[in-house]
């Protein structure tokens, strides 16, 4: 997909006044993160899960060309097949030949983040291919052309009447002309017509939460039951998943589950976990002939051994973009790209360069809820300042903010200069705005005197001041 | 193609400044594999077998399925009981297998039953079970010849016979006992671990049920 991630500003500026996206995220703020906590709260082992999920993920990137091989290997000795890609456009062509070998008219796909990031329902348009998105969310944005806003949520950010004007205008020509103004009935509705899409298709498309080195198996994980008749109905099932959901055994894969659903929708478990290992077995009256997996670099293996290696452990629960305040306020679609959110802001500049993305891991207050939420404790505000710092050695960042860096690092490095200043500021502050309490607008701050007032100083002089009064 | 695998399996190699694992390293991770180390114990999944069975139990039923506890012999009458409960026809596609043959299904004269995968227009189905995890309320599913996939899937209602003795604490055991069974090597081709009916939270973030699998589960755990 095109990136907007340069016009971040001009995107935020205009979520914050969609009245139907501010609802939406209205209920996101509360709901995702309360049944988030409570189901933690629930599981008294919870943070040593979430030890043991991170150390697991540690221990396979560390070996990842050796789990990546067994995952081969394994899959190969039962019937399957395994691709690599290193770029978006060697997996794009791949599974392009893959669907024409079957001659497909019809995809089925479940809901897949990495589809998104190689653009993979472009590029089968353009082979006259029709990708049928089933998941509900995504189904529902396929309709409007839009991308998803949320990694698992991809529709969060419409509201129910959008969801029935929008069916409305898509199944009229289906018969369905009532407009539907319940949430179960649009359910129905989805479910009837998206039924005969799966029994008329040729290949399903899914993606993977976890490829199992032991088993040759991969994981999927969902609540609707999309994702399994994509993989069981269509003679071929096709898996794309990046190098980095490879995990060593069956036991890894238990401890992960029990930190996946409970930080994505605060579930103990979601309604569907499936284990795939090759094609249809003799005797078996259902499942695809061919299995084949594709596996996608894209960029992910150059991040191996550096400082920013933590963001392979992601497992793509959301939880980093459930509790982030920036998030909360402005949506997935600001962030431009296809993965939003803190873990967006760390891997859109990797995946799609910090000249393109560089706003993103600016986008942050630094509160580090997200790092406090993620399963697989990846430190989100340090690679977000990691990307910062790059930005800045790439004299990429804007010049009034390198101006007003390199005015700051010059009065940090002389503290007595530092104390003078603040503290002439401090009394200047105080002559002026003291009988307020708060300024209405001061000189150099229109950014936030536009929107609220300005604090006036408490009594007692600077920071300095102060700590040199108490300890003495 | 080969050639795309080593681009990516030496860039790894690379990124990680070492060649393909090889003595002590590759020892270390080929036991890993072969004596996979278990996670931090969940209390909540190791409890005794009739503590199992009512923590299963009262897991599945807060995942909205409806849970029932009977002897061999009452099996087919449930089945029976529970469609016409729900307004339902006395109709259903049976999974082929030995366990599901050996109950009294000849005792309910008005239930008409097919023996085989499922298909779009099937309303009720009825499976076994090949465990069931306490710890979550989760039923797990094996494909085979014995049961296709489709009956967990496409039928309205999904019927589930599963034995009190099957039902185990987490996990782990179910990896155990697939291992057991199948071999190390050779999974069944697709595994389902299924807690409760298909459902939702796409508009709005309120829970749906019935998605695009089943909108109902009823499970009926069998006492030995």
């Amino acid at each position: 997909m095109q990136s907007t991630a340069r016009d971040f500003k001009d995107n935020a500026h205009a979520a914050l006044v969609d009245p139907n996206l501010q609802d939406s995220l209205a209920k996101l703020k509360v709901g995702f993160s309360e049944r988030r906590r409570q189901a933690a709260e629930r599981l008294p082992e919870f943070e040593a899960l979430r030890d043991r999920a991170r150390d697991i993920k540690n221990h396979a990137l560390a070996n990842l060309d050796f789990y990546l091989e067994e995952f081969e290997r394994k899959v190969t000795a039962l019937g399957g097949h395994v691709h690599w890609a290193p770029s978006a456009e060697d997996a794009r062509r791949i599974i392009g030949e893959l669907c024409r070998s079957m001659g497909a008219r019809t995809v089925a796909k479940s809901k897949s983040m990495v589809a998104e990031e190689i653009a993979l329902n472009e590029h089968l348009e353009a082979l006259g291919i029709a990708p049928i998105e089933t998941d509900l969310g995504e189904y529902i944005i396929q309709l409007r052309h839009e991308p998803p806003s949320h990694i698992i949520a991809p529709a969060v950010h419409l509201t129910k009447d959008q969801v029935a004007d929008t069916f409305l205008e898509h199944h009229r020509k289906l018969g369905f002309t009532r407009r539907l103004t319940e949430r179960n009935d649009l359910v129905a509705e989805a479910r009837y017509v998206l039924r005969q899409k799966f029994l008329d298709a040729d290949v399903g498309l899914t993606g993977a939460n976890f490829l199992v080195a032991e088993t040759g198996s991969s994981m999927l994980v969902t609540n609707e039951g999309n994702a399994d008749l994509s993989n069981t109905l269509p003679r071929m099932h096709i898996v794309l998943a990046s190098i980095e959901k490879v995990i060593p055994t069956l036991e890894d894969a238990a401890v992960l589950l029990r930190v996946l659903a409970r930080s994505a929708t605060g579930q103990e478990s979601s309604a569907y976990t499936t284990l795939n290992t090759g094609p249809r077995r003799p005797g078996d009256l259902d499942g695809p002939e061919h299995y084949h997996v594709v596996i996608l670099d894209n960029g992910r293996s150059a991040v191996l051994g550096t400082e920013m290696q933590d963001m392979l452990r992601c497992i793509r629960c959301g939880a980093c973009m459930n509790h982030c305040p920036v998030y909360g306020a402005i949506g997935g679609h600001a962030y431009g790209w296809v993965y939003p959110g803190p873990i967006g802001a760390v891997l859109t500049p990797q995946l799609i360069g910090v000249e393109e993305a560089g706003n993103l891991p600016n986008a942050s207050t630094f509160c580090g809820r997200c790092e406090s939420v993620c399963p697989v404790r990846i430190p989100l505000p340090s690679l977000m300042r990691h990307w910062r710092e790059r930005e800045f050695e790439r004299h990429l960042t804007p010049r009034a903010v390198r101006q007003g860096l390199a005015l700051w690092s010059f009065l940090a490095r002389r503290p007595r200069l530092y104390r003078r200043l603040t503290g002439l500021a401090n009394r200047m502050l105080a002559l002026f705005g003291r009988a307020q309490g708060r300024y209405r607008t001061l000189p150099l701050a229109g950014g936030w005197t536009r929107f609220r007032d300005f604090p006036a100083p408490p009594p007692g002089g600077t920071f300095h001041a102060q700590w040199r009064g108490r300890r003495s | 193609m080969s050639e795309a695998r080593s681009q990516i399996l030496d860039g790894i190699r690379r990124s990680l400044k070492r060649g393909p694992l090889s003595g002590d390293a590759l020892k270390a991770v080929e036991a890993r594999l072969a004596e996979p180390p278990r996670g931090p114990a969940v209390a909540r999944a190791a409890l005794a077998q009739p503590d199992k069975v009512a923590l299963f139990c009262q897991w599945a039923e807060a995942n909205n399925a409806t849970v029932v506890r009977v002897a061999p012999a009452e099996v087919a009458a449930e089945v029976s009981a529970y469609l016409a409960r729900n307004n339902l026809p006395a109709e259903a596609v049976i999974a082929p297998s030995p366990q599901l043959a050996g109950y009294d299904w000849s005792s309910q004269k008005m239930l008409s039953l097919r023996r085989g995968r499922g298909e779009g227009s099937d309303h009720v189905s009825i499976t076994g079970a090949f465990a069931a995890i306490a710890e979550t309320g989760t039923v797990v599913m094996a494909s085979g010849p014995e049961h296709p996939v489709t009956l967990n899937l496409l039928p309205d209602t999904h019927i589930v016979v599963l034995r009190e003795s099957d039902i185990v604490g987490g996990y782990e055991e179910v990896w155990q006992r697939l291992r057991a069974r199948y071999g190390k090597d050779r999974m069944p081709r697709t595994v389902n671990t299924i807690t409760g009916p298909s459902r939702t939270g796409d508009i709005e973030q309120a829970m749906e049920l019935g998605a695009h699998g089943p909108r109902r589960m009823h499970v009926l755990v069998v006492r030995e």
